[in-house]
């Protein structure tokens, strides 16, 4: 899950990493002058959107009076922030936070994330922050620094040092900057973390080392060990997306008119390349897992039919865990429920095949049956034009 | 002979009295599979499935001779049994449990670095997978025992049911499998692809490799490395993900695609490069191997 950066700064401040002084976060419906501005300012406004590159799509902006401030808070609820991150889609901005507004002297690129390749946490560092860390990457990767870390012992103090003289702190930051670094590393561990990141980390004209963003990416399986996150709504889910998580599926909306509905993630996108081959294009990817039970399968039958988009459903289904009779008897109960006027192709291999498809047969519902992936892909294409 | 598992494996089955445990170690011991313990702290003593059961793993291994776990343990408490399996001396360890939380097999792999510097080091497997099956020898997971068939071609995988798709694709055209491994999706997880492409290389009975990857991470480019520098036998190759949009997670926790590493396109150009045969439409699998392995076959 992601965290916006008022969340993360949340748990920052808990972990004494320094940020700005908050003055509040203003939601969609309220008032702007909810907020109390307190000091002689400038104050920033800045749109809570999971994305990066949010200041050049107009999403952050400076206020040298309150009544300024107080208009960028009422333009900025509501508005639609496009960047390079967003994959073309406009994302709403429903929150800001206002704080008071920092003049950098240097910014400072450090993160935290998991290193797949040696299994282990690793500090990316980088002496020019303030652009993002993949354009740095790109460009001057000579600059990056990373630094391997040991889960059980944390940053240690020479690793720290380490890294403050390669980033060129000055002395008096030194200290400040090495309990920062130390902090995010403990974050991440303590938080379950896939990133922990802070782009800029600040040294200010006015000598001050502050975390002017965070980004904060927990790991969902571990959601059971952090009940404060797991009551926290899914920001970057839709609706309908979040609706599937909630029942324990695996549901993402995709553009195109065919309904899909498979076990496992691999064999979905698989079926999704598929349907692609075979002249088609997928509605959506779901994956209802390898425990789904009846009342599962029921509601992601529900949850394709939700969209308009949807022309023909595929149902594609290789049974291990997942038992065959259980997805057929989960389709016979969903077409009880709700009137099924797309045409639907099912095609199931694997554990209790034989029982499933015979519920499918004996169960008087118009059911096209496919032998092989190939074939039902097609079968769905030729009825989504049809 | 065949890879990590064969037909003396003596199987303890870690969380074998909960539903799934049940269900599936019903399911091995019907396929063959030789289950000589399951374990479930609080129950030792007791019997399940005419299985003893046992509250440690140390227990199973000294009153059975266990060498391989297959687990099922819930994922709070998955990485824990990992480790006890791995200090009582079992050698391999097939994990099936389905989201543990990433940190803790950070953990786990730290652990098992450490045991193999101390000479006993072991071969995990998963998790996150559907396991590994010898086929007419040993099941040790989920996987649906039937769409097998003993033969010479050996499977690698990081998807579950995409496995049983090629598996099913490969045993409708009469080609066997030697050892068919689910890898798993995890971003930390036991063996990888190079692991397991070395034992089949090294492996008399597997003839050639099937080997199926997904958009994300690294592990089909590293692969295609090894593959070009050290692999004699035939790989063919299919890659899930060619459509799936950017930036969005597909399930596993590794099928995303971050930047512009770990493409569709950069993997299916590194295996192209190693001289490994990439399927583009996944239904023409099995028909692929039959064609390029009879044409082979003739030609001895």
């Amino acid at each position: 899950m992601k965290l916006l950066e008022y969340e993360g700064k949340d748990i920052f401040e808990t972990y004494k990493i320094p940020v700005q002084a908050r003055f509040g976060v203003v939601r969609i419906g309220d008032s702007a002058e909810k907020v109390k501005l307190e000091g002689p300012g400038p104050w920033v406004v800045k749109a809570q959107v999971l994305t990066g590159g949010r200041g050049k799509a107009g999403g952050v902006k400076i206020a040298s009076t309150k009544e300024e401030a107080h208009a960028y808070i009422q333009n900025m609820l509501g508005m639609k922030i496009i960047t390079h991150q967003t994959q073309g889609l406009a994302l709403t901005v429903e929150e800001v936070l206002v704080e008071a507004a920092c003049a950098p002297e240097r910014e400072i690129y450090i993160s935290v994330v998991l290193d797949r390749k040696t299994a282990t946490p690793m500090i990316i560092a980088s002496a020019e922050g303030g652009m993002s860390i993949e354009d740095l990457a790109r460009t001057k990767p000579e600059c990056i620094i990373k630094l391997p870390v040991d889960i059980s012992t944390g940053l240690l103090d020479f690793q720290a040092r380490e890294l403050a003289f390669a980033l060129k702190i000055p002395k008096e930051h030194f200290r400040e900057f090495i309990a920062v670094a130390k902090a995010i590393v403990t974050v991440f561990v303590d938080y379950d973390a896939n990133l922990v990141e802070i782009n800029p980390l600040a040294i200010t004209k006015d000598g001050k080392l502050v975390a002017v963003d965070a980004k904060i990416v927990t790991d969902d399986n571990a959601l059971f060990r952090h009940k404060d996150l797991e009551a926290k709504s899914d920001h970057e889910a839709s609706e309908i997306e979040r609706e599937a998580k909630a029942i324990g599926i695996n549901y993402i909306g995709l553009d195109g008119s065919i309904g899909c509905m498979v076990n496992g993630a691999g064999l979905a996108m698989a079926t999704l390349d598929t349907v692609k081959l075979a002249g088609g294009s997928a509605a959506n990817f779901l994956d209802v897992g390898g425990g789904a039970n009846v009342e599962q399968i029921t509601k992601a039958f529900q949850i394709i039919l939700k969209d308009a988009k949807v022309r023909t459903v595929l149902v594609n289904i290789f049974g291990g865990i997942m038992k065959c009779d259980n997805i057929a008897l989960g389709i016979v109960e969903a077409t009880k429920k709700i009137k099924l006027n797309v045409p639907l192709i099912v095609r199931l291999e694997g554990t209790n095949v034989k029982e499933g498809k015979k519920i499918l047969k004996t169960s008087g519902i118009k059911i096209e049956q496919a032998d092989s992936l190939w074939e039902a892909a097609q079968k769905a294409v030729k009825a989504a034009k049809g | 002979m065949s890879i990590i598992l064969n037909k003396k494996s003596r199987l303890v089955v870690h969380g074998m009295t909960g539903a799934q445990g049940s269900f599936h170690s019903q399911q091995c011991i019907e396929y063959g599979s030789n289950i000589v313990a399951g374990l479930t702290p609080g129950k030792g003593g007791t019997k399940h499935l005419d299985t003893p059961i046992f509250d440690t793993v140390r227990d199973a291994v000294r009153e059975t001779g266990a060498d391989a776990s297959l687990i099922f343990v819930p994922p709070p408490f998955a990485a824990d049994s990992i480790l006890e399996a791995a200090e009582a001396g079992i050698k391999v360890i097939i994990a099936i449990t389905e989201g543990i939380p990433v940190l803790d097999m950070v953990r786990v792999k730290r652990h098992l670095r450490r045991l193999e510097l101390e000479g006993r080091g072991v071969t995990l497997v998963g998790p996150n997978c559907p396991g590994v099956i010898t086929p007419g020898e040993c099941k040790a997971g989920i996987m649906p025992g039937y769409i097998h068939k003993k033969g010479n071609v050996g499977i690698v995988s990081r998807s579950g049911t995409l496995t049983y798709e090629a598996v099913w694709q490969l045993t409708s055209q009469g080609l066997g499998q030697s050892t068919v491994v689910g890898i798993g999706g995890d971003p930390v997880q036991g063996v990888n692809f190079v692991d397991v492409l070395k034992m089949f290389e090294d492996d008399k009975d597997t003839h050639s490799v099937v080997m199926i990857g997904e958009i994300g991470g690294s592990a089909e480019e590293d692969a295609a490395r090894y593959i070009k520098a050290h692999m004699t036998k035939p790989v063919f190759s299919f890659v899930a993900g060619k459509t799936a949009p950017p930036g969005r997670r597909m399930g596993h926790a590794g099928a995303i695609v971050e930047g512009a590493s770990g493409t569709h396109a950069s993997k299916v150009e590194a295996l192209a490069a190693a001289g490994v045969t990439v399927v583009e439409n996944l239904s023409l699998m099995g028909e692929t191997v039959a064609l390029k392995t009879k044409v082979k076959a003739g030609k001895k």
